[in-house]
C-alpha cells in the first residue's frame, strides 16, 4: 500500500552504507517495508527498487522466493500450524480444524478483524515439542485444543503485547548500528568502481 | 636451470576421442562443440554469461582424480581432460535430465509455435530417454499471458533456463522479468503492472528453447518446416542488424537476429524485428497512380511512365536542370541510389539528397573512420550522439556492453540523460548549441586527459537534436580531432542506408542543393519539379514552416514509394516500389560496412525496385543507363565508384559483409564556438527522435502502431516547480512567431534550462517552431 516513511527512508540509507553494492541491502530493506506495513507493500517494493538502483521486478524476483515476507495484508498475529509428519502424527490436522473453527476462518485466511491469519506450514523444527506452532515466529509447543484457545484469548486481551509484537516487527536488537559502524562500506564502493 | 616457461597459451584435451585444442577459460561446451561432438543443452548461449541452470549439458570427464559427470557449460577446459560426451554415465545423466525437465511440460507441441524447430522437442529426441515415468499431474498454469504488447510467455511449456531473463537484465539493461517465487512454484514473472515492455524483448522470444515465449505478430501465422528463408541486413535504421527473412506462403512472418561478431551478435530491436508487418500492409501502393480531378487513380506502367517522363521533359527543356530536384534514396539499396544518380547525372540535376535536413552534412563520412567493433574495443567512446537506445539499438547493446565488461569508458555529452546515461563513465549535460564548449572543457579537465591517454578514442557522433544545426556537435567532434588527433569516428545517422546513398551519389553536387535549400528553392519558385525517391519530407524534414510552404508552390511532384504517405499525396505521379523484401541489393551501414539484402516474397502488386524505375524513366528522357539487370547494375557500380570496389565479389557482401574502401580522411579545420547562451526566461528546444514513432514503417505494422505514444513537453522538476507546472498539464511552447500546446511531463532526465519533446508522435506538431536557419531554438513557456 504505502511507500516507506520518511524515518524508515533515513534507516534504509544507513543500512546501504554498510554495503559495498546498493543491492545487497535488498533484505533488510524490505524487511524495514514489512515491519512498517505488516507486509511488503508493491509501493514499497518500487521505492525499494528506486533506492536501490534496481528494476521492481528484481525486487519482487527476490522478495517472492522468502515464505516470510508476505504480499498481501495479514493478521497483527499470524499463526503458523506444523502439519508436518511428527505433528501430524500427534494430532496437528486436529489442532488445525479446531483453530479454523475456533477463529472462523480457513487455512491462509485473516480474521474480519485484522487480529489474525493461520497458515498450515511444513516443518518448524520443534519436533520434540509436537505439535507445534509459531505466533509471529514465537514458538508454542505442545498446542492442544484448550491451550490454543487460551493462547488466542491472552492475545486478544492483550497480556502478551509485550512477548508477541505485531507480524513484521524487527528482532529487538534492531538492524540499526551506531555511527561508527555506518558507511563502512562506502569506501569499497568506490574500490568496485575502479575495477 | 631458469624456468622460461610463459603462461600456456593452449591447453589440449581429448574430446570423444579427438584431440582439442582451447583457449584457458574456455568452457567445456564450447570445446566439445568446436571438435564436432554437439553436447544437448537448453541454457547455454554464447552471448551470454553461462548459470548451469538446466543441467542438461552434463560430459563425463577423466581428470587426476577418475571419472565424474560435470555440467559442461559451467566447467572450465584443463589441460589433459578426457572427455566423453557419449559414455554410458555421460547418457544416463542427460536422459534423465531429460525426462525431469519434460515431467511438467505439457507436451502441446501439436499446438505451439516452437513445434518443429523447438531445442526441447529436437533433444527429447535425440537425447531423451524415450519414455517418462511421470504420471502424475503436471503443474498448470494460466496460458498463455500476454507479459508485454508484443510477447506472451506460457508458464506451463516453460523450463526455467534463465535464457530470457538473463538476456533482459545482462545484455538488454532491462531486468523487468525475473524467476519468482520458489521450487515447484517458480515462474517467470513481471513485477505486477509492470509490463516487460523492453525495445528488445523479440531476442527473448529468439532465444527461449521452448515455446513458453510468443510474439503476437506470429503467433500461430506458420509452421516452421513451411517456412522458406534467406539471410539479409536489417535496413531499419543504419546499425544494419543481419537477419534472417522467413516467408509463408508468400508473406513474410518472421524476422530472426543472426549473429554476426561484427555487428549484432545475433540481436534485434522490435521495431526492426517486427516491421516486416509493414511490408505485408494493405494500403501499400500496388500499382502506379496518376492524379485525375485531385484524386490518385490506378494506371498503367506505360502510362505514369509516359506522365513522369513528359514533366519531367518540359521543366528540363523549359527551365534546365536547375529546376529540377531530387530528395531520397537511404530507404532503398545501394544500387537503388546509384541508378537514380545516373539518372540526375544524365540529366545534370545537381540537387539532390538523401538526407532530409535531419542528418550530418556528407564530409562525417570522410573523418577518419571508425567500425562499431573498434568503437567497442576502445578505452574511451565519446558519445556526441542522439539517445542510441531509441534510434540505433543494437549499437547501444554494443557500446553497453562494451561499458559494463569496463574495457570501455563512455564520456556522454548531451542535452539530456539517455538510454547509456547509467553505463556512462562521465555524463554530461549542456544547453543546446553549447555543445562544443562544453567539450573543449572536458578536454582540458585532468581524469578526462588522463583517460584520453589510455588509447583508442572513438567518437560517436550523430544529430542529437533536431531543433538545433548540425554544426555544433561537427565543431564540438572537430575539438576532440583536434586534441587527440589519433581519434576516429563513428557517424551515426538514422535512416538505413543513408551512407550508401551518399556514397553511391545522391548528395548535392554543388553548395546549397541539399534538403532545406531545395525546398527553399521550390518555395521561391526556382525549382519547378520535385522527384521523391522514398522520401517524406512533409513528415521528416524538421522545419515544418520550409516544407509547407514548399509543398504549396511546387508545381509538380513525381514520388516513388511504397505507401501514399503524407508527402506522396500531393505528387501527380506516383510510382509503386518494391519494399525489403521484395528485392535484391547491398546496403552499408553507419560504419560503411557493405552487406546484401534478399528477395524472399514477390512484390507486391506490379511495384518495381527503385533502379529499375529509374532505368525506365531515363529511357523515357531518351537516356540509356546501361543497366538492363540486377548483376549488371552491380558490375557498374562497384566499378565505377572506388569505395564500393571491396563490394565487387558476391560473396564478400554476405554473412559479416565488407568494409567500403575510405579515401584519405579530410580534417575539421573550423574552431569550435558556442550559439549565443539563451534568454533566462526562455528555455532552449530538443527535440529527438524514439523507437516508436509514426514512421511509416512503424504505422504500417499492426504490432508496433500502437507503442507510438503521445507526444508531451519532457521538463526538468526544478523547473517546473519555477514556473508552478504540474505534470501533465496543458503549456504552450512559442518561438519563431509559431506556437504549440502540448502536455507537460516532468522528467529529471532533461536537463535544466532544457525542453524536450519527441518526434513525429502524436498530436500536436513540435516542428511547427523549428527553423533550419536559425542555429538554436529558444521557446517561452507559457502555463495555459
Amino acid at each position: 500500500m504505502s511507500r516507506l516513511s520518511e524515518e524508515r527512508v533515513a534507516t534504509a540509507k544507513e543500512i546501504i552504507g554498510r554495503f559495498p553494492r546498493r543491492k545487497s541491502a535488498l533484505i533488510p530493506l524490505l524487511h524495514l517495508a514489512q515491519e512498517q506495513d505488516g507486509y511488503v507493500a508493491q509501493d514499497a517494493m518500487v521505492h525499494i527498487a528506486e533506492l536501490l538502483d534496481l528494476a521492481p521486478a528484481e525486487v519482487y524476483g527476490t522478495a517472492s522466493f522468502y515464505e516470510m515476507f508476505k504480499f498481501h495484508p495479514v493478521g497483527k498475529y499470524c499463526i503458523n500450524i506444523c502439519t508436518n509428519i511428527s505433528c501430524q502424527l500427534v494430532g496437528a490436522w486436529n489442532l488445525l480444524h479446531h483453530a479454523e473453527e475456533r477463529l472462523g476462518i480457513k487455512s491462509g485466511g485473516t480474521t474480519q478483524d485484522g487480529l489474525f491469519t493461520i497458515e498450515d506450514v511444513e516443518c518448524i523444527a520443534a519436533c520434540t515439542e509436537a505439535p507445534a506452532l509459531q505466533v509471529n515466529y514465537r514458538y508454542r509447543y505442545k498446542v492442544t485444543p484448550e491451550s490454543f484457545d487460551a493462547l488466542i484469548n491472552d492475545l486478544e486481551s492483550g497480556k502478551l503485547t509485550g512477548e508477541v509484537p505485531p507480524h513484521g516487527t524487527l528482532a529487538s536488537v534492531r538492524q540499526t548500528t551506531t555511527a561508527a559502524w555506518s558507511n563502512r562500506g562506502v569506501e569499497e564502493q568506490a574500490q568496485v568502481d575502479a575495477r | 636451470m631458469t624456468d622460461t616457461a610463459a603462461p600456456k597459451t593452449t591447453v589440449s584435451l581429448t574430446v570423444d576421442g579427438r584431440s582439442v585444442e582451447a583457449t584457458p577459460g574456455d568452457l567445456l561446451i564450447t570445446a566439445c562443440e568446436r571438435s564436432g561432438s554437439f553436447v544437448p543443452h537448453f541454457c547455454y548461449h554464447p552471448r551470454m554469461s553461462p548459470v548451469g541452470m538446466c543441467r542438461q549439458c552434463i560430459v563425463e570427464v577423466e581428470g587426476p582424480r577418475g571419472k565424474s559427470l560435470v555440467v559442461s557449460c559451467m566447467t572450465p577446459v584443463a589441460d589433459g581432460q578426457v572427455v566423453s560426451t557419449t559414455s554410458e554415465p555421460a547418457k544416463r545423466a542427460q536422459e534423465g535430465v531429460l525426462e525431469l525437465l519434460l515431467a511438467n511440460h505439457p507436451l502441446d507441441c501439436p499446438v505451439c509455435d516452437k513445434g518443429g524447430e523447438c531445442p526441447l522437442q529436437d533433444q527429447a529426441f535425440s537425447h531423451g530417454p524415450g519414455e517418462s515415468r511421470y504420471v502424475e499431474e503436471k503443474r498448470h498454469y494460466e496460458k498463455p499471458i500476454p507479459i508485454s504488447d508484443l510477447v506472451f510467455l506460457d508458464r506451463e511449456r516453460c523450463i526455467l533456463c534463465d535464457r530470457c531473463t538473463r538476456f533482459a537484465g545482462e545484455v538488454a539493461g532491462d531486468p523487468l522479468i525475473s524467476f519468482t517465487s520458489r521450487g515447484n512454484n517458480t515462474q517467470v514473472m513481471t513485477f505486477p503492472d509492470e509490463p516487460f515492455s523492453s525495445y528488445f524483448s523479440g531476442n527473448t522470444v529468439q532465444i527461449c528453447p521452448v515455446g513458453a515465449l510468443t510474439s503476437s505478430a506470429y503467433r500461430f501465422k506458420a509452421r516452421p518446416w513451411d517456412l522458406e528463408q534467406v539471410e539479409s541486413t536489417c535496413t531499419t535504421c543504419s546499425v544494419g542488424c543481419r537477419t534472417v527473412v522467413q516467408s509463408s506462403r508468400d508473406e513474410l512472418v518472421r524476422y530472426q537476429g543472426v549473429d554476426v561478431e561484427s555487428v549484432n551478435w545475433g540481436w534485434l530491436c522490435d521495431r526492426g524485428r517486427f516491421n516486416f508487418e509493414s511490408v505485408n500492409s494493405r494500403n501499400r501502393v500496388h500499382s502506379p497512380l496518376m492524379r485525375k480531378d485531385g484524386t490518385l487513380v490506378e494506371t498503367t506502367w506505360s502510362t505514369a511512365l509516359d506522365a513522369a517522363g513528359r514533366i519531367l521533359r518540359t521543366v528540363l527543356n523549359d527551365k534546365g536542370p536547375d529546376a529540377v530536384s531530387i530528395i531520397g534514396g537511404a530507404r532503398g539499396t545501394n544500387e537503388d541510389a546509384f541508378a537514380w544518380a545516373q539518372l540526375a547525372d544524365s540529366l545534370g540535376v545537381t540537387a539532390r539528397d538523401a538526407q532530409l535536413g535531419d542528418g550530418l552534412p556528407a564530409e562525417v563520412f570522410a573523418l577518419p573512420q571508425a567500425t562499431i567493433a573498434e568503437a567497442c574495443a576502445s578505452p574511451t567512446v565519446i558519445l556526441l550522439a542522439p539517445d542510441l537506445k531509441e534510434e540505433l539499438p543494437v549499437l547501444y547493446l554494443r557500446l553497453r556492453d562494451a561499458a559494463e565488461k569496463r574495457t570501455t569508458r563512455i564520456i556522454e555529452v548531451s542535452p539530456r540523460a539517455t538510454g547509456l546515461s547509467r553505463y556512462a563513465w562521465k555524463s554530461v549535460r549542456h544547453d543546446p548549441g553549447d555543445q562544443p564548449r562544453v567539450v573543449s572543457e572536458l578536454l582540458s579537465d585532468r581524469d578526462v586527459v588522463d583517460q584520453l591517454s589510455r588509447g583508442n578514442v572513438t567518437v560517436v557522433m550523430g544529430r542529437g537534436n533536431l531543433a538545433e544545426s548540425p554544426e555544433f556537435t561537427l565543431l564540438a567532434t572537430g575539438a576532440v580531432l583536434a586534441a587527440v588527433p589519433t581519434a576516429r569516428v563513428l557517424p551515426v545517422v538514422r535512416r538505413g542506408n543513408v551512407r550508401g546513398a551518399v556514397t553511391a551519389g545522391m548528395t548535392p553536387q554543388r553548395p546549397d542543393a541539399d534538403t532545406n535549400a531545395i525546398l527553399s528553392s521550390i518555395a521561391a519558385g526556382k525549382v519547378e519539379c520535385l522527384v521523391l525517391v522514398g522520401a517524406d519530407p512533409l513528415s521528416d524534414v524538421p522545419d515544418a514552416d520550409l516544407v509547407r510552404r514548399a509543398f504549396a508552390s511546387v508545381k509538380h511532384v513525381i514520388a516513388v514509394d511504397t505507401f501514399v504517405t503524407e508527402s506522396v499525396r500531393h505528387a501527380e505521379v506516383v510510382l509503386p516500389a518494391s519494399a525489403y523484401g521484395e528485392k535484391v541489393g547491398t546496403t552499408t551501414n553507419c560504419e560503411g560496412r557493405v552487406s546484401d539484402v534478399a528477395q524472399k516474397i514477390t512484390t507486391a502488386g506490379t511495384a518495381r525496385p527503385d533502379w529499375m524505375i529509374a532505368a525506365e524513366l531515363a529511357l523515357e528522357l531518351g537516356v540509356d543507363l546501361g543497366i538492363s539487370s540486377y548483376p549488371e547494375l552491380r558490375d557498374t557500380m562497384t566499378s565505377s565508384i572506388a569505395a564500393f570496389a571491396p563490394a565487387a565479389d558476391a560473396k564478400a557482401v554476405r554473412g559479416e559483409g565488407v568494409l567500403m574502401a575510405q579515401s584519405a580522411p579530410i580534417r575539421i579545420t573550423a574552431t569550435p564556438r558556442s550559439a549565443a547562451p539563451r534568454l533566462t526566461h526562455q528555455f532552449r528546444l530538443h527535440v529527438s527522435r524514439v523507437m516508436y514513432d509514426r514512421a511509416v514503417a512503424t504505422n504500417e505494422s499492426p504490432s508496433l502502431a500502437p507503442l507510438a505514444r503521445e507526444a508531451a513537453v519532457h521538463m526538468n522538476s526544478g523547473d517546473a516547480q519555477r514556473l508552478g507546472v504540474r505534470d501533465g498539464a496543458s503549456v504552450r511552447l512559442s518561438s519563431n512567431g509559431s506556437a504549440v500546446v502540448l502536455p507537460l511531463a516532468i522528467d529529471d532526465a532533461v536537463a535544466r534550462g532544457v525542453v524536450s519533446v519527441p518526434f513525429n508522435q502524436h498530436g500536436s506538431d513540435i516542428r511547427q517552431l523549428i527553423r533550419h536557419d536559425v542555429a538554436v531554438t529558444d521557446v517561452v513557456v507559457e502555463v495555459i
